[in-house]
């Protein structure tokens, strides 16, 4: 008990790095259930439907086979570099998102008043940009310790692509740097702060350029640095076997298939705070009528998950559905706790931008074919970087415009 | 012991371990992946230092770059095992003395001069509160010829990689 | 909380230097020894930036920040060269890299 007050930020921020690790890896696990689900409604059919009610425990199944599979390694493979590999690709996946503020209230934890984040950086942005760069070699390592034909050239194009599409995705980010004037992430929400329309994607006015060229670079380099498609071809079933991680087996596999949602998750939350103000909600700040808004949200998906208990299920699968319908009833009325109300708003708006730009990437995925790689390069190259380059010169320009006349 | 002086011992001695594994390693993948693990490391003395931005910077240039093409470079050549050669008597039995003493003795004269100054954590002026916009100034003022010296530097390493990788074409 | 003098930083400054000379002269591979080489810029870098906290001042900072860009185009174009070579004399040992020996 002593050790807690006399290291009262240690502590905290243990309990909070165990509760984001708990819910992180729930949802990594549920974000392929969610892939595979909206893959299938995109082609006509339903997706993982028998385990568990509407396929909701198939990551659980999942992850029992991922355990109980053969762990190979590959003859003649450099045992260490071979370990180590998902070991660095899935920490550092996971390790960005301690630098991610959820929202701006002030909880308290073990009675210390805490931030919503766990660690609040003052260089935060560059932080995040140095992990991820950090995180090519988790896919170069791989590729490389795997003695193996494909992997290897799986693992130079896949890092190839990523450290190309690195520098377009920082200059497209720099233009929203020069607007918010700060690193750090709390800053640079807090300069959004008004409604949708002073979103640094939108925002316009004194000291602004609408970063909506910068968002769509911005995007693009996320997909194609994230190995996902259309830019996946390193990874392709049909091009390469499976890529960088054709010798992992079991849970090495799953470790990479993790980083790879974890490093989505990470890019997602980035796009919100950066260009859709982070935790602000899209109404103006006099309409309180908002503050309701989440628990209203959960209480109509437990409306309609009862209704579809009550119609469509039948046997076990409507016990379990059932028992999701009496979780996110029983969330909603906390939503509704005056204690909780004030704290849930910003972490709610949050989730719900990363989750739309989470179906903006599947969606995608379903969607559109894979570039060819040399396709793939000349555009990070020769399109994306010079246009992410004319982005940050035009807001740099209109920024400083009315300053430039003073010195005449 | 104070938890400055703690992370400084860990991390010190897990740079002179990388540097060690460096010059031990018989493969050169995991000559680099120490290298990698001494960069870091140092990147974090340099935050222990209060110099935020440079320990940014040199995760994302230095280990996460230039490391990169290393790395690379090493899968391109699928550099293996080295050869291994005796050394003569002379390099033995002189060399690896002489190379510690040199060690000792720049250790030596570093750390004379430098007695009475410490790394005081909340220092006043240069280094306060935003270090990061007065190194941006600094950069952009006072070395500016510099910093458009080392863009053009930059520029003729592009086109001399370019032309060396070309080759006879 | 009692803080870390800067000799500590130019001890450990001087050990990764040295440790980086012996890499240098007793390694036989040509990527080892230009590791040995950023080895070695890394420690004068740590130099750097422990004086520029001890005089609390900003140049040693830019310095380091020019020292890193000049080791990364540097990097750029002796790999270049290594690759250049590793296909000429199809090997890496830089005792086969002799042809100008007397």
């Amino acid at each position: 008990m002593e050790f807690i007050a006399q290291h009262p930020i240690l502590v905290v921020s243990l309990v909070k790095i165990a509760v984001l690790l708990l819910l992180v890896l729930t949802v990594l696990a549920y974000l392929s259930w969610f892939e595979r689900k909206v893959i299938a409604h995109i082609q006509s059919r339903w997706g993982p439907y028998y385990v568990g009610a509407h396929g909701l425990l198939q990551p659980l199944a999942d992850g029992l086979k991922f355990l109980f599979k053969e762990d190979l390694t590959p003859p003649g493979a450099d045992r260490f570099v071979y370990v180590l590999a998902p070991l660095l690709a899935l920490s550092l996946a996971i390790t960005t998102l301690a630098l991610i503020p959820f929202g701006p209230a002030t909880i308290h934890i073990l009675g210390q008043p805490t931030q919503l984040v766990i660690a609040n950086v003052d260089i935060g942005l560059l932080f995040l940009f140095a992990i991820t760069s950090i995180g090519v070699y988790g896919v170069a390592l791989a590729g490389w310790s795997s003695n193996s034909k494909y992997p290897l050239l799986g693992g130079l194009r896949s890092s190839a692509q990523m450290i190309s599409y690195e520098v377009s995705l920082t200059v497209s980010v720099v233009g929203v740097l020069l607007v918010a004037g700060s690193l750090n992430f709390n800053e640079i929400i807090e300069g959004q702060r008004g409604a949708f329309w002073h979103w640094n994607v939108f925002r316009a006015g004194h000291g602004a350029f609408p970063q909506i060229i910068g968002f769509l670079c911005y995007a693009t380099a996320a997909i194609a640095e994230t190995n996902r498609v259309p830019f996946d071809l390193p990874e392709g079933e049909t091009e390469l076997v499976a890529g960088f991680h054709t010798e992992y087996s079991s849970f090495k596999f799953a470790m990479f298939f993790m980083a790879e949602y974890a490093n989505m998750v990470t890019v997602c939350c980035l796009a919100t705070i950066l260009f859709f103000g982070g935790w602000l909600s899209p109404f103006p700040e006099s309409w309180t009528w908002q503050q309701y808004l989440p628990a209203a949200a959960l209480l109509v998906c437990a409306a309609y998950l009862a209704y579809d208990t009550a119609v469509n299920m039948r046997g076990i699968a409507r016990i379990q559905l059932a028992v999701v319908t009496v979780l996110a009833a029983g969330i909603g009325v906390l939503c509704l706790i005056p204690a909780v109300m004030p704290v849930i708003q910003g972490p709610f708006w949050f989730l719900a931008k990363v989750a739309f730009f989470l179906f903006f990437y599947v969606w995608t995925r379903g969607t559109l074919p894979r570039f060819r790689y040399d396709q793939l390069m000349a555009f990070g190259w020769k399109l994306l970087l010079p246009v992410s380059l004319v982005n940050l010169l035009v807001t740099g320009l209109v920024i400083i415009w009315p300053q430039l006349g003073r010195h005449g | 012991m104070s938890v400055p002086f703690i992370l400084f011992f860990v991390f010190a001695g897990i740079a002179v371990a990388g540097a060690v594994l460096l010059i031990v390693a018989r493969e050169p993948i995991h000559s680099a992946l120490s290298l990698i693990l001494v960069m870091v490391s140092l990147a974090v003395l340099y935050l222990l230092l209060g110099a935020e931005f440079i320990a940014a910077v040199q995760i994302i240039v230095y280990a996460g770059a230039i490391m990169v093409l290393f790395v690379f470079v090493i899968m391109l050549l699928n550099a293996g095992v080295e050869e291994r050669t005796d050394w003569s008597k002379l390099a033995k039995y002189a060399g690896l003395p002489l190379a510690g003493f040199l060690l000792i003795e720049l250790a030596y004269w570093l750390a004379r001069p430098a007695a009475g100054m410490t790394a005081a954590l909340h220092a006043a002026r240069g280094m306060g509160a935003a270090p990061t916009r007065a190194l941006s100034e600094m950069l952009f003022r006072d070395y500016l010829f510099p910093f458009e010296a080392t863009s053009i530097l930059i520029l003729i390493a592009i086109l001399g990689a370019l032309v060396l990788a070309k080759g006879d074409e | 909380m009692s803080a870390v003098p800067i000799s500590y930083y130019l001890v450990l400054s001087a050990i990764l230097f040295g440790l980086g000379v012996i890499a240098f002269v007793f390694k036989r591979n040509i990527i080892t020894i230009f590791m040995a080489i950023e080895l070695m810029l890394n420690a004068v870098n740590l130099a750097f930036v422990a004086f520029a906290r001890a005089h609390n001042q900003l140049d040693g900072l830019v310095f380091v920040f020019f020292v890193i860009v000049v080791a990364a185009a540097e990097a750029a174009v002796g790999l270049a060269i290594v690759i250049t070579i590793a296909q000429n004399r199809q090997s890496l040992n830089i005792e086969r890299v002799n042809l100008l020996k007397f």
